[in-house]
């Protein structure tokens, strides 16, 4: 005969491996409180996931359910692994793992009976959010792998992480005025520079001089998503949003109002050069249509930013944390005692 | 904490002059293609339409105009337009070389419905044409729709305002 040489992963291959396998089942700790949210995967499709923040730990257990009770369970060690990765779909062999963490739950020897292993990740760092683009994808999961001479046996959760981000200290309004020499001169404002997906947009546009015969006006969200560096850059351009606010012909010294609701439309925080391998970035796009159907434009970029839900800790814990772990510094350690212990006490 | 209510009211803007308002557009352009004549003889022949032009832009100098043109003199405004501007010039209606062949059961190029139909494809072009920003501050231009007659020996130039 001859040996099928397999590859190291999961249930199809049990068919071939003569003797005991097992299946693996990844359980959070406070799995049945804590909050799912939906995020779309690779082909469109939308999944529930647990939500996790930056700094959070992660912990839990992996149930090892042995697939023929009695027989005996061979292993290399088996180990839990916390991964948080890019992957660029026109590089799909490179996986950029930029959290990776390892926790061994046991040493290689042999399971004679299925079994549960607790695991905990403390305080990890998530600087990143989750996000399944046209061209890259960032994820986050937990791998428990149970190794074995011929196959490992492997079984991942992915998890969904949010950056939250505070009110901004500078928030100044864009205000412009655009046109073309002797025909339309237009200025437009939008009340702030920096809005969080749930916000409204607030503006105006001012008509100065109007010589052309204007028939409609629209505002465009667009997202951009760009990959890759130097020579081989990649633009992704996606309108998400297509918002009529004028219908017929302005004057000169007419205003006109926007209100635009951001809740209602799909869209993530901005993202600048995440591990110096893509960007998301917002654009507002004001759009004039005359007559013969011409169009004029002007483009403008927006921030957009995730407001907590809930303040879970109270702020200046989680202040504590974030710069212990980026200063590692003595003053850094005493915020945090002394934050913890202020927390104690209510 | 109560979710604050997103302050969603208008942005201040200065009240419209009432001039503005309810006062004549500054965007007034009409133009107008009409009274299609046959001129000349045997195969010297040609059709000229009569062009109206009324308008309120400062960049026309006369408010209103009338001018006759034929059909190469719009292929030459045209081959001007596209050469000297960054404009996408819009087709002109066809040039029917079918209809001069000989031996045909109607007038060719002078049959009257055959002037209509290019009439009106005239007509679209020149308000596609005489309307977009960066065609409108040609000579060529100005010179077609107001000068008495085209000079094909003139200097391509912009029209400029003081």
């Amino acid at each position: 005969g001859y040996f099928l040489l397999a590859p190291k992963q999961g249930p199809v291959m049990s068919f071939f491996s003569f003797g005991q396998s097992a299946e693996i089942d990844i359980v959070l700790k406070d799995a049945e409180t804590r909050k799912k949210v939906e995020h779309k995967t690779e082909d469109g499709k939308k999944d529930k996931y647990f939500l996790l923040y930056d700094g959070e730990t992660v912990s839990g257990n992996v149930n090892v359910t042995l697939k023929n009770p009695g027989k005996r369970l061979e292993h290399q060690g088996i180990k839990m692994e916390f991964i948080g990765q890019i992957e660029l779909y026109y590089d799909r062999g490179n996986h950029h793992e930029f959290v990776s963490l390892v926790k061994d739950l046991a040493r290689p020897g042999e399971l004679t009976q299925s079994q549960t292993f607790d695991f905990e990740f403390t305080h990890v760092e998530k600087p990143y959010e989750s996000y399944t683009g046209q061209n890259v994808k960032l994820r986050y999961f937990l791998r428990a792998t149970v190794s074995r001479r011929l196959n490992d046996i492997s079984k991942e959760m992915d998890i969904v992480v949010h950056t939250l981000s505070t009110y901004p200290e500078l928030n100044s309004s864009i205000k412009m005025e655009v046109g073309i020499e002797d025909c339309l001169h237009i200025e437009f404002e939008y009340n702030k520079s920096k809005y969080h997906l749930k916000d409204v947009i607030v503006g105006k546009i001012y008509f100065l001089l109007v010589r052309l015969k204007i028939r409609h006006m629209e505002i465009d969200i667009i997202k951009r998503e760009t990959t890759g560096t130097g020579p081989n850059v990649y633009h992704e351009n996606d309108t998400i949003a297509k918002y009529e606010i004028m219908d017929g012909a302005p004057v000169r010294g007419e205003s006109i109002p926007i209100r635009l609701f951001l809740a209602g439309y799909e869209m993530t925080p901005t993202m600048r050069d995440i591990n110096k391998k893509y960007s998301v970035r917002y654009y507002l796009n004001l759009v004039l249509i005359d007559e013969e159907e011409r169009r004029y434009f002007k483009q403008q970029e927006i921030t957009l930013w995730r407001k907590g839900d809930m303040v879970k800790k109270s702020m200046s814990h989680q202040a504590a944390i974030a710069s212990q772990r980026f200063e590692g510094s003595s003053s850094a350690e005493k915020a945090l005692a002394q934050a913890q212990a202020k927390e104690q006490e209510q | 904490m109560a979710d604050t209510i997103a302050d969603t009211r208008r942005l201040f803007s200065k009240p419209q002059n009432l001039n503005d308002a309810y006062g004549p557009p500054s965007n007034f352009l009409e133009i107008d293609m009409s009274n299609p004549e046959t001129v000349g003889v045997g195969r010297t022949r040609f059709t000229t339409y009569e062009i109206r032009l009324k308008t309120n832009l400062p960049i026309f100098k006369l408010k209103e105009s009338r001018v006759r043109r034929r059909y190469s003199d719009f292929q030459w405004l045209r081959g001007e337009l596209e050469r000297d501007s960054k404009v996408v010039v819009p087709p002109l209606p066809g040039k029917a070389l079918s209809r001069q062949l000989p031996f045909r059961g109607d007038d060719g190029i002078f049959d009257d419905s055959f002037i209509e139909e290019r009439r009106a494809g005239l007509e679209q072009f020149l308000n596609k044409v005489a309307g977009h920003p960066l065609a409108q501050n040609k000579r060529c231009l100005h010179m077609f729709l107001q000068d008495e007659s085209v000079d094909k020996t003139y200097t391509p130039s912009k029209i400029r305002q003081a």
